[in-house]
């Protein structure tokens, strides 16, 4: 018996050796060409900026982080909080706080009209949503452009129609960069909150109006409360790349405006500061995962509750 | 009876949702319509024409660039399927392990990280070692890309298999075929529409990359989304227009077959 025992743990034990083996390629690649790279740039973060850009190579400094939010008078040596960076800091978090709350408000309403379809015609509509996702990111954003240019499709009717007499400037302004990552990351709303919606048992909707609640009380109190997770999805996959978005702002922005992305961008062009480019997309990343973290444990939290 | 009383129906969700799906194609429907215009704004339309789908087709520039996108796109969806393949075989239909989560975290965390953090992180490793190797080729970019290529392969394989169970193998196990064998003549024959798709998503995902390739990039190697990047820059002619017009039918292919094959299988 002891033996057919040993046997098997044997047998299992190479399961697991050769399941090891067979994933090898793909976590190497990944370490290789993703993973990797970020503990070098974490190191590079610590190191003194060299003066063609590149770092001064096992120089340690901690100038790159001090950088992110403060800064020294070069004349005095007085430390103040770094303004410009701030200001980015600040343009970011609420271009894409903004970004989000305006997906929500279009994209809820679309995701229950698509969940309350018949279910034939529902994959119609979702596959329309999920056209433009699979569109070029570049692609859509400078199909944007056109449509908000001054001499793009809304100047060019709000002129035909009499409503303003010269083009309202929206390019490369917040607005811009906003309208921008609505357009692009509205999919990313759409497809979780439909998910949600489409488990939805409407069941409950009527009995809310058995008991004599009005269509809003019954949103309220109802609906929204159940697709809750749909809603925290959806807030998440638009609220993380948004804050990372660099292919927007740098177009439809139009170097002006910045938003982190760009800032990281100029400190490994222009700026020649790679330490502090490289503190900051740490700081950024950070930022991310921790949302990412909070959102897990939510969900895993609101998972375990429903099932209790 | 009175008038009937919908349950589902929330007042204007259906108008907003109409206006969504106006606001998702109005911008689309523009850059496309602009395309085919004669004249040398993609401001003013001065009637129909293919002239700048001709002109897009006879850049030298333009040509490469897709030329480029199209090697990096079908080297890193080909590695990253294969290898995303194998991933998926090592962490489905099995009890946990150790090490098992450790796994999917890592698979996944191409998905996790934003790009630009990637593109520069890549930027500074790949910059080092061009110093130390000389080499300048366009390996760095479909290493890049095959690594961020792996979980979008992986995810509808792994779907896939999880559908399956292990009877059949377990049958041909019994049969005395070999565990290559098996592979061959059972799960993959099973596991082929999964891949399909696998490989489909990464192909779309790798042409369509500007952030990481724009970083990684040497001198001399735009893609097509990094040219028009570099383009919007200065005086844009519908050239642009034609060119992405043309991107976006590819796109919109691959994704309508994906769509089509997936729904086969549901």
């Amino acid at each position: 018996m002891a033996s057919a025992q040993e046997t098997a743990r044997g047998a299992e034990r190479q399961d697991i050796r050769n399941r090891w083996l067979l994933s090898a390629p793909a976590l190497i690649i990944i370490f290789l060409a993703a993973i990797g790279p970020l503990f070098i740039m974490l190191a590079y973060s610590f190191m003194a900026k060299g003066d063609y850009g590149d770092v001064k190579f096992g120089q340690f400094s901690l100038d790159g982080w001090f950088s992110v939010f403060l800064q020294r008078d070069i004349f005095d040596d007085t430390v103040s909080l770094a303004d410009a960076h701030l200001t980015i800091f600040w343009r970011s978090v609420r271009l894409s706080l903004a970004t989000t709350v305006v997906t929500l408000l279009l994209g809820f309403p679309t995701a229950y009209f698509i969940a309350t379809r018949p279910a034939h015609k529902r994959e119609v509509w979702l596959f329309l949503v999920t056209i433009p996702f699979w569109t070029n990111l570049l692609i859509r954003t400078f199909a944007m452009q056109e449509v908000i240019r001054n001499e793009g499709v809304i100047n060019t009717t709000l002129l035909m129609l009499g409503v303003i007499q010269r083009p309202i400037q929206i390019m490369y302004t917040d607005t811009a960069i906003m309208f921008g990552m609505v357009y692009v990351y509205l999919p990313l709303m759409v497809l979780p909150l439909y998910a949600a919606m489409e488990k939805l048992d409407f069941r409950l909707v009527e009995a809310a109006y058995d008991l004599y609640a009005g269509r809003l009380q019954a949103l309220r109190r109802v609906i929204i409360p159940l697709v809750k997770p749909g809603i925290i999805a959806g807030s998440i996959l638009v609220f993380i790349p948004s804050l990372g978005a660099y292919v927007t702002p740098r177009v439809l922005g139009g170097g002006k405006n910045l938003m982190l992305g760009n800032l990281i961008e100029l400190q490994f062009g222009q700026g020649r500061n790679w330490p502090l480019g490289a503190a900051i997309s740490i700081t950024l990343m950070v930022i991310v995962m921790t949302a990412l973290l909070l959102y897990v444990r939510s969900a895993t939290r609101g998972g375990a509750e429903n099932n209790g | 009876m009175a008038r009937s009383f919908d349950i589902r129906a929330q007042p204007g969700f259906a108008t907003i949702a109409m206006f969504t799906f106006f606001l998702l194609y109005l911008p689309i429907v523009t850059l496309v319509a602009y395309a085919f215009n004669a004249g040398n704004s993609i401001a003013v339309w001065e009637g129909l024409s293919l002239r700048w789908f001709v002109s897009a087709a006879n850049n030298d520039i333009v040509q490469q660039a897709a030329l480029r996108s199209l090697i990096i796109a079908v080297f890193a969806a080909s590695i990253s399927t294969v290898v995303a393949t194998m991933a998926a075989l090592a962490t489905t239909r099995t009890k946990p392990y150790r090490g098992l989560t450790f796994k999917y975290a890592f698979i996944n965390q191409p998905l996790m990280v934003p790009e630009i953090v990637t593109a520069v992180a890549l930027l500074i490793f790949f910059s080092r070692i061009k110093v130390w190797t000389g080499y300048s080729g366009l390996g760095y970019l479909i290493a890049a890309h095959t690594a961020f290529c792996i979980p979008f392969a992986y995810l509808p394989i792994r779907a896939r298999l999880e559908g399956m169970d292990l009877t059949l193998e377990r049958a041909a196990a019994d049969l005395y075929a070999t565990p290559w064998k098996t592979f061959r003549r059972v799960t993959f024959p099973i596991l082929r529409p999964g891949i399909i798709a696998g490989f489909m998503l990464a192909f779309v995902i790798s042409l369509d990359d500007v952030v990481i390739t724009e970083f990684v990039k040497s001198g001399g190697q735009d893609t097509l989304p990094t040219y028009m990047l570099g383009q919007l820059r200065r005086i844009v002619t519908p050239e642009i227009n034609a060119i992405a017009t043309v991107f976006l039918a590819i796109s919109v292919a691959i994704v309508t077959v994906f769509f089509f094959l997936n729904r086969k299988k549901a």
